[in-house]
């Protein structure tokens, strides 16, 4: 079989949902932290308005890939990528694009809280300001909006000028989902959010990846298989820096077509 | 159940925990003996000749009262310009190092040199700036003085701030950076915050060191007798006041120059306690 097939028939394999819109196309991606190849030849799709799950044993590369999307291992010297990201059709990758605009539309939420040294309310505040001049009521009005859409607006109305430090983990992290939704951005990633939170902080961050998904494409990375089950629409099985397979999740969970996703998803490795 | 023996080489260690902390005790208190000796002398002689006339009246010529005035204001005067000259060079510098610069190869270059320069003796300094200012100008001045100074500021300062801000974590950056911030917005606004207090205790440590210094000045600021506002030629500052007096043998010199050590002491003592409190805050808002 010649390297072109095999690359038709994996490309085939990463396109199961014909008729939704491609938000993400990632295309032959290959990633390298110094001379180690961490990713090899990904192919995946983020689809509009749905969430999909990146699952896999740790080093597997699925959160190297999340953090390709927005570019933010572009902060590290000695590490690239080549291949294709296409976000509504644009190469990401491209040394033309604008890192921080394309930031902007592909926010993040890490794994570590990361609230500012700042005020709860200047945590939201501080991103919009820089791109939208809003006057002080506009202002008002979108924080009020983004810590509702975080979830997080009853429990702080009423500190908005305490430490964003001064949160529960839980809290903390909903205030980073919160600032990530303030600049409006279009797709989310979300890189195990919930790996450093307790089982309620846990559920009230996956019922608002449901809200979410409305308005946004989202895109998660855990290692909860559970989680990837109740969240997700689309579920990539990622392996040794490789895109094992990618399908709906009903599929994946139920009736995966390869014996390595079985075997993760069934606890047999991992 | 008994409980076991104290036997053996069990028992050995314990003799040599006792011996390893009488030891450590003791070191730490023959520090701290001298230490308290100095203050002692110090604020035995000095409290004596502290009166009004040290703040209000200037060095008085042998025989005669006065007091320090032009000496306070001189050092006041020349650590506010060395800090005005070396904090910004220092700070960018350590920011460059930090940040900016974390990975490349001038970082280490920069950061050996400043080690170096942290290090090096301050009459170096001293001797280096009257030869590229002094020497150039034909006199003594306020500025030579306030550069020297500057000269020790910054390697203090250089150093503190890269340490503080490598201590900033990385997900705060990469998460401010993820907002689609720039590069200077994220240090300005995050790294800057979460660092701040450690940056100014630097700066604080830093005043505290050249607030004693002597060398720098005997070769660029001098010294005056008299009160001066004139930048471009000599002036007085405590040390070299102190420096000149105690090596006097007129008694009153003498007196003004143990009250001038006290006051020194004191001042770098409360901008110590200053600077510890600063750095054991947690991070301020």
């Amino acid at each position: 079989m010649s390297l072109a097939i095999q690359t038709e028939i994996k490309v085939k394999a990463v396109t199961p949902a014909e008729g939704l819109e491609e938000k993400v196309s990632v295309r032959h991606l290959n990633f390298h932290y110094g001379e180690y190849r961490a990713l090899a030849d990904i192919n995946v799709n983020l689809y509009q308005n749905k969430v999909t799950a990146f699952i896999g044993p740790s080093g597997c590369g699925k959160s190297t890939l999340l953090r390709i999307l927005n570019r933010i291992y572009d902060l590290y010297p000695n590490q690239r990528a080549d291949g294709e990201v296409l976000l509504d059709g644009e190469n990401v990758l491209s040394p033309k694009q604008d890192l921080n605009l394309l930031r902007a539309k592909v926010g993040m939420v890490f794994q570590k809280p990361t609230p500012f040294p700042m005020t709860i309310y200047d945590n939201i505040a501080f991103g919009v300001r820089l791109y939208e001049q809003l006057s002080k009521a506009d202002l008002d009005a979108r924080v009020e909006d983004s810590l509702r859409r975080g979830a997080l607006w009853d429990e702080v109305k009423d500190k908005l000028d305490a430490s964003g430090l001064s949160l529960s983990g839980g809290q903390q992290q909903r205030l980073c989902i919160a600032r990530t939704v303030a600049i409006r951005p279009e797709v989310i990633l979300l890189d195990e959010p919930c790996s450093a939170l307790d089982p309620i902080s846990t559920a009230k961050i996956e019922e608002l990846i449901d809200v979410l998904k409305r308005d946004y494409t989202i895109a998660i990375v855990t290692h909860n298989m559970q989680q990837a089950a109740r969240t997700s629409d689309y579920t990539a099985f990622m392996y040794l820096g490789e895109l094992v397979e990618f399908d709906n999740t009903t599929q994946i969970f139920t009736n995966p077509r390869m014996e390595r996703t079985q075997d993760y998803i069934t606890g047999r490795f991992g | 159940m008994a409980l076991p023996q104290v036997t053996g080489r069990y028992a050995g260690r314990r003799r040599s925990n006792i011996i390893a902390t009488a030891l450590s005790i003791g070191a730490a208190g023959f520090g701290l003996t001298w230490l308290l000796l100095i203050l002692t002398v110090l604020v035995v002689k000095g409290v004596g000749g502290l009166n009004l006339a040290v703040f209000t009246d200037t060095t008085p010529p042998p025989g005669s009262t006065g007091g320090l005035l032009n000496a306070i204001v001189g050092s006041l005067i020349l650590t506010i310009l060395a800090v005005l000259f070396g904090t910004p060079l220092g700070v960018l510098a350590g920011t460059y190092m930090a940040e900016y610069g974390r990975y490349a190869k001038l970082t280490v270059v920069v950061r050996f040199i400043n080690d170096i320069l942290l290090s090096a003796p301050s009459i170096v300094v001293g001797l280096f700036v009257y030869e590229i200012m002094v020497a150039q100008m034909g006199h003594f001045s306020a500025w030579a003085g306030a550069v020297a100074l500057a000269m020790i500021v910054i390697p203090v300062v250089v150093r503190t701030t890269e340490d503080m801000l490598l201590l900033v974590p990385n997900t705060l950056r990469e998460a401010s950076s993820a907002l689609g911030l720039p590069r200077w917005l994220v240090i300005r606004h995050v790294a800057y915050r979460a660092a701040r207090a450690g940056i100014i205790t630097g700066i604080l440590l830093a005043v505290a060191r050249i607030t004693g210094e002597t060398a720098p000045l005997l070769f660029t600021a001098l010294n005056n007798q008299f009160f001066s506002w004139n930048f471009n030629a000599p002036m007085a500052s405590l040390p070299v006041v102190i420096f000149q007096f105690a090596l006097s043998p007129y008694e009153d010199w003498q007196q003004l120059a143990w009250t001038g050590a006290l006051l020194i002491t004191v001042t770098v003592l409360g901008l110590s306690i200053l600077a510890r409190s600063l750095a054991s805050k947690k991070v301020p808002l």
